[in-house]
């Protein structure tokens, strides 16, 4: 059976926004599930799915897990580092070699851009994008969609700015993607050697300043500044990017409206974002973390062939 | 040993080195030409092949290729690329040094002009390595290497970072009035790079390759062929603003020739979108209006010749994530094709430019045989169909390269025959 989303969630780009709404609304009913005594009910039970990480990932990787195991999904993990991926074996091979132990899914995590479409052309198996390159991270960006939403309601001419290193950020694609697909305003700010030279043609607005960008936004998705970032000489260093850049308590105080602050993780305190704005009231950075959980029961439940309009009986027990 | 006598009857004979467009007979003996205009009475000795309908042409010559021999025969070997050359109508090909071991010395010279005999398919000339181990450090001993039969010279593969060492080699090489090809590529904008910098990289979230990497380099070696009188020869022009930088050098007399690959002249950078590995090469496809520049260029004389840059891989070394495949498709058996379809067809230029781009110039600007029909020259012939239609099938390919984005493609134009120094070494 086709699920309402395909076979693969590799993205947000290509996503129709009837299929975004149905991906959060699909969440709502499992966001239950995680507050139970007892998280977990039978959905995916029988299912087998690989967690394929050929990057080190924390946040993500667990999140899914728990997606997968409160569903009753039987799940293995694999990483690069101690596999046959460390032999030498090509992406193709292990993908291949996995499904041959016949598997239902993939998630899979990949340092290059492109990486979860090339799996999800060669193999059978639904595969789910956990962050490939410098491409997209398509659940993130729904986590944020669904926290945005649980915050300002209909996010429809919302205004949201991503901060920071678009040029290599996934979590900036899925969002730029995500967010136009539901009617907000999106708006970019970092210096300009850490955005796409192409920006605008993203059909996104440009603030030169933070200060501009606190004035103009309903909320501020502030990304990760990688510390790479500096060996390669993007910017001169983490201090001066506090200075100018970075999200201040100081320089929240004096926007116009209450902003709300989210952040992909993991957090540099002090460069992007500084701790009593992390700490702050209007940081939603781990009410997001929760939200990760039920974003990704939804994906999977959903491109596991579940109907939306039952996953909240499926929440009550029955597969 | 020499072939029958060849008659390639009631062709349309256009050989634009000697301004001649006529429906004409053509009769190789000894291996050279022995009639090309007129008719010519029928002969018990010859093989006689009906041309009509098709286009007689000198034989094709590409400058650019990859042959991969020595070092990675499992991809290509000399006698493998002069066969696929052969059946794309090329009668003659330069091979680059990229080689393992670089061709950067007399001996490697040598041992390809030998295995290109024993292919005895189309002929393979040399390009040597402008320096040692193409490592831009030291001059390769272009002397000896030209006494051995190198055609030119060239880092191929490897842009010559050092100006000065451009400058030198430039300067050097006149004393031999042999071109010193440039692949024009600033590698600290192009670092990383897997395609052209623009919307498309940023939505893929692919590292961009912006065209200053190459103009900074086109301008430069203009700048240096001016300055020293060298001739250099930069390969496969892929941006608009090359363009404009060519035009600029040649309108003040310096001695700049050009060529452009023809998946610059079809293809953009929407061709990498679902990261196909078959549209990654070095310069990357650019945009639509880099492609209409260039297929101007061509029409207008900026840029001299085409050249196919076939660069066979390894199956298994293009399945894999976009930025970490090699660069470079084949070439040399669709060539033609695309470049009828995307030159021809579309009304750039006609069948007397397209000829002239892809026979009479590179044999012109490199001193190679061929390029002519005239009587007494070498019977290099082409004979290609001009309206024929094909769908590209890499499995019937000679290369062994099955890397093209024209797969499954309809394209027009194809070779019938091709004539080497009098002999029939493919037949469609």
């Amino acid at each position: 059976m086709t699920s309402a989303l395909g076979k693969d969630l590799l993205g947000l780009e290509f996503l129709s926004s009837e299929q975004i709404r149905l991906i959060l609304d699909t969440a709502e009913p499992f966001k239950e599930i995680s507050e139970r005594s007892i998280k977990k009910v039978p959905a995916l039970r029988g299912s087998t799915i690989v967690n394929l990480f050929f990057e080190n990932s924390t946040r993500t990787r667990i999140s899914f897990e728990f997606a997968e195991k409160r569903l009753s999904a039987d799940t293995v993990n694999v990483s690069a580092s101690g596999s046959s991926v460390q032999k030498g074996e090509t992406l193709v091979d292990t993908a291949r070699n996995l499904e041959a132990m016949r598997i239902d899914m993939v998630v899979i995590r990949h340092s290059a851009s492109g990486a979860a479409q090339f799996l999800a052309e060669r193999i059978e198996s639904n595969v789910i994008n956990a962050g490939d390159g410098t491409h997209e991270h398509p659940t993130q960006g729904l986590l944020d969609l669904l926290t945005l939403r649980d915050h300002l309601g209909d996010l429809t001419g919302k205004r949201v700015c991503i901060c920071g290193d678009v040029l290599h950020s996934r979590v900036a694609r899925s969002n730029i993607w995500g967010l136009k697909h539901v009617g907000a305003e999106v708006a970019v700010c970092g210096p300009r050697s850490l955005l796409p030279n192409a920006i605008e043609e993203f059909g996104v607005t440009v603030f030169e300043r933070i200060e501009e960008a606190i004035e103009w936004a309903d909320a501020l998705n502030v990304l990760r500044l990688q510390l790479e970032r500096m060996t390669a000489g993007y910017i001169p260093s983490s201090r001066e990017y506090n200075r100018v850049f970075g999200v201040s308590r100081e320089r929240l105080e004096r926007a116009p409206r209450d902003i709300l602050i989210l952040h992909p993780g993991p957090m540099n305190r002090g460069v992007e974002i500084d701790s009593d704005v992390a700490d702050g009231p209007h940081s939603v950075i781990l009410h997001q973390v929760t939200n990760g959980v039920a974003i990704r029961m939804a994906v999977l439940y959903l491109l596991a062939g579940g109907r939306p309009e039952l996953a909240e009986a499926a929440k009550g027990g029955r597969p | 040993m020499s072939a029958r006598p060849i008659i390639l009857q009631g062709g349309r004979v256009l050989d634009p080195s000697r301004d001649f467009d006529e429906t004409a007979d053509i009769l190789i003996v000894d291996g050279k030409i022995e009639s090309s205009s007129g008719k010519v009475g029928s002969r018990d000795d010859a093989e006689i092949i009906d041309c009509a309908g098709l286009i007689v042409s000198p034989g094709f010559i590409d400058v650019h290729c990859h042959l991969r021999e020595p070092g990675r025969e499992d991809v290509e070997t000399i006698a493998t690329g002069a066969r696929a050359a052969a059946a794309g109508g090329f009668t003659a090909v330069c091979a680059m040094p990229n080689t393992d071991p670089v061709t950067d010395n007399q001996a490697a010279v040598g041992f390809i002009i030998r295995q290109a005999q024993r292919a005895n398919a189309s002929r393979v000339h040399v390009i040597g390595a402008i320096s040692v181990g193409q490592k831009g450090e030291t001059l390769a001993e272009m002397g000896e290497m030209v006494a051995a039969g190198a055609v030119a010279f060239s880092d191929d593969g490897r842009p010559v970072v050092s100006a000065q060492l451009m400058r030198t080699a430039l300067e050097y090489a006149r004393s031999f009035s042999i071109p010193v090809i440039d692949h024009c590529e600033e590698p600290t904008l192009s670092h990383g790079g897997s395609m052209n910098e623009g919307i498309v990289s940023a939505r893929l979230g692919l590292k961009g390759i912006p065209s200053e990497a190459e103009e900074i380099m086109v301008i430069r070696d203009i700048l240096l062929a001016r300055r020293t009188g060298g001739h250099v020869h930069l390969a496969h022009m892929s941006t608009a603003g090359s363009v404009e930088l060519i035009r600029w050098g040649k309108e003040r007399g310096i001695n700049v020739t050009a060529e452009v690959c023809p998946h610059h002249i079809s293809l953009t950078e929407d061709r990498v979108e679902g990261y196909d590995t078959n549209a990654k090469m070095n310069p990357p496809l650019r945009t639509a209006k880099d492609v209409e520049s260039l297929r101007n260029a061509v029409k207008d004389g900026t840029i001299d010749l085409i050249a196919t840059d076939h660069a066979p891989h390894h199956y298994d070394e293009k399945e894999r994530e976009f930025a970490d495949a090699p660069n470079g498709i084949i070439g040399l058996e669709t060539a033609l094709a695309v470049s009828v379809t995307n030159l021809v067809e579309t009304g750039h230029i006609d069948f007397r430019t397209l000829v002239d781009k892809m026979s009479c110039a590179p044999a012109r600007l490199f001193g190679l045989p061929g390029g002519s029909l005239g009587r007494g020259t070498v019977a290099d012939v082409t004979v290609f169909d001009p309206s024929r239609e094909w769908d590209v099938d890499p499995s019937e390919f000679r290369t062994k390269g099955r890397n093209t984005p024209y797969v499954g493609m309809r394209l027009k134009g194809r070779a019938v025959c091709t004539i080497v120094g009098g002999n029939l070494v493919h037949r469609l």
